[in-house]
């Protein structure tokens, strides 16, 4: 597949070099978050027992950043490319819909996990935060990405402009992400936000990905992993669909 | 396995609407190995979308359509490795380099080490000065040439150039014309839109003429000419007077220069002997050769 590995290439070289933008602005947002809410909420929240408030918020800062990320890439890569027209340059060649899946996805999902990690070791600094199942946190981690890129894909080629695109990040993405667990847990909700939180993907993605670093969570993470997994495959098919019959790209 | 047979473009029965709008109507058409082929029409007359269909960003509602004989819908990998478009909107990647964006164009078609024509192409083409520069910084007359240069990467038999010489200087228009010569002969298949009837005229060995998504005309350029255009002489005489028998030849009079119609050049030598017989003598005389742009007029109003 060398279309593929090409794309792919090219998808990383797009964001590493405007890696200030890409990378580096939202470790120091997720720093920010960090420092504020640690700095008001330490002595007054404790969520899980033996866990100081500053450590739970970090694998969900640094599981939001990667979420945030990974939609980002893909989605601002293509309307960029749309809306300049230089999407040409990847619709002309032999590219199959699969070779273009991959690598956009990909891409996300190596953005996310640099900029999580990026996060995450900034974070060490302040606190020390065990690391109980490393491979869980990586799974969720890549799985979460996966999830966010394809939607990035999604709502890349179905925005035709800027202002669209936003909506479908500040609507759909950012309330998601923020009322998923990631400042509380979702037992120190009232009963109906409770309920409600458990519709939420991006609850399982934050929740069985905090798993993975304290070996305690909100729900079961078998149940996570299932509901993280499921979604990635049932978007990934969505992805998959819209880019063969060409959705808005190829009229 | 494609014989040299095989035309390099095969258009049959192509329809194409957008909405209310039929941008192609039954569109047939067959394009040879080797020719230098012209499509011409005014704006909005289909010449893109056929383009855009034969290249894949857009699909056909009915018809099909081959590239050397591969199918652009289900043999599609084929059938795109073996074109070559240079767009028509002056677009490009403002995150790369010159060297970075052809480099990541041969990728795409699974051209690798591709250093070697790389090179090649950017010297033919004037941008060995620019290789290193931001796309962004090049001028519209350099983004134009590093389009060519990303249609050639993968070194495709059949090369398709959508206008590439819109907004282009007469300098660039000329390298550009002289490159793409050599590119046809070493046996590349040429197909060009234009708006320069007169580029089309000296380059182009055979043309088709699209309307409203019709082709209504398909011919060698040569024909095209002979049958629709006129022969014409332009007189400046001496005394300022024309035979009374020359006037049905008369096409045109002005600031006494006399223009006739000749059914071929060789009626001049019976113009001349009788304007010798009347005792009238030529002072200037400029023979008129007929132009693409006449034949695409006649063309167009006739349709």
């Amino acid at each position: 597949m060398p279309g593929f590995t090409t794309l792919f290439y090219k998808e990383l070289l797009r964001f590493w070099k405007v890696s200030f933008q890409t990378i580096l602005a939202p470790m120091l947002t997720a720093l920010l978050y960090l420092l504020i809410f640690s700095h008001v909420l330490e002595e007054q929240v404790q969520v899980y027992d033996g866990v100081s408030y500053t450590a739970f918020l970090v694998p969900g800062l640094a599981m939001m950043t990667v979420l945030q990320n990974a939609f980002a890439n893909s989605s601002s890569s293509l309307i960029q490319s749309k809306i300049t027209g230089n999407i040409i340059f990847i619709l002309l060649p032999p590219l199959s819909h699969g070779e273009f899946f991959l690598a956009y996805i990909l891409a996300s999902i190596v953005r996310g996990l640099v900029v999580g990690l990026g996060v995450f070791a900034m974070t060490l600094w302040f606190v020390a935060v065990p690391l109980k199942y490393p491979l869980w946190v990586l799974l969720f981690a890549f799985l979460g990405s996966g999830i966010l890129g394809a939607l990035g894909i999604i709502a890349g080629i179905w925005a035709d402009k800027f202002d669209q695109l936003a909506a479908f990040q500040n609507f759909i993405i950012i309330p998601l992400t923020f009322l998923s667990g990631v400042f509380y847990s979702i037992h120190s909700l009232p009963q109906f936000w409770q309920a409600a939180s458990h519709f939420n993907p991006f609850f399982y993605m934050i929740d069985g990905f905090r798993y993975g670093f304290f070996g305690i969570s909100d729900v079961a993470p078998g149940l996570s992993i299932a509901v993280v997994a499921s979604s990635f495959l049932a978007l990934s098919l969505f992805t998959l669909w819209l880019l063969k019959i060409g959705y808005k790209l190829r009229y | 396995m494609v014989s040299v047979m095989t035309p390099a473009i095969q258009i049959r029965e192509v329809n194409k609407s957008f909405g209310a709008v039929q941008a192609l109507r039954n569109v047939s058409l067959e394009i040879a190995q080797g020719e230098f082929f012209a499509l011409l029409g005014p704006n909005g007359a289909g010449k893109t979308t056929l383009i855009n269909i034969l290249a894949g960003l857009s699909r056909a509602d009915h018809g099909k359509l081959a590239v050397m004989g591969f199918d652009v819908a289900s043999q599609y990998r084929e059938a795109r490795r073996a074109l070559g478009v240079v767009p028509q909107e002056l677009v490009f990647d403002p995150f790369f380099t010159v060297r970075e964006t052809l480099t990541i164009q041969s990728g795409y078609y699974g051209v690798k080490n591709n250093r070697g024509w790389i090179d090649e192409v950017i010297h033919h083409l004037d941008l060995a000065d620019k290789a290193d520069t931001n796309m962004r910084a090049l001028s519209g007359g350099m983004k134009r040439r590093v389009l060519v240069a990303q249609a050639l990467m993968h070194k495709p038999p059949v090369i398709v150039l959508d206008e590439p010489t819109a907004g282009v200087d007469v300098e660039l228009r000329q390298a550009l014309w002289q490159f793409i010569r050599k590119l046809n002969a070493d046996g590349h298949t040429i197909v060009l839109t234009t708006h320069y009837l007169e580029e089309a005229e000296a380059l182009c060995g055979r043309i088709a003429m699209l309307k409203q998504g019709k082709i209504v005309a398909l011919d060698t350029t040569k024909n095209l000419l002979e049958s629709f255009s006129a022969r014409r002489v332009k007189l400046r005489l001496s005394p300022d007077y024309l035979p009374d028998d020359l006037e049905s030849m008369l096409l045109q009079r002005s600031e006494s220069r006399y223009t006739l119609a000749l059914s071929d050049f060789s009626v001049l030598e019976k113009v001349m002997s009788r304007l010798r017989e009347a005792g009238i003598a030529v002072q200037e005389i400029e023979l008129l050769q007929p132009d693409l742009e006449e034949v695409f007029m006649k063309i167009m109003s006739k349709h």
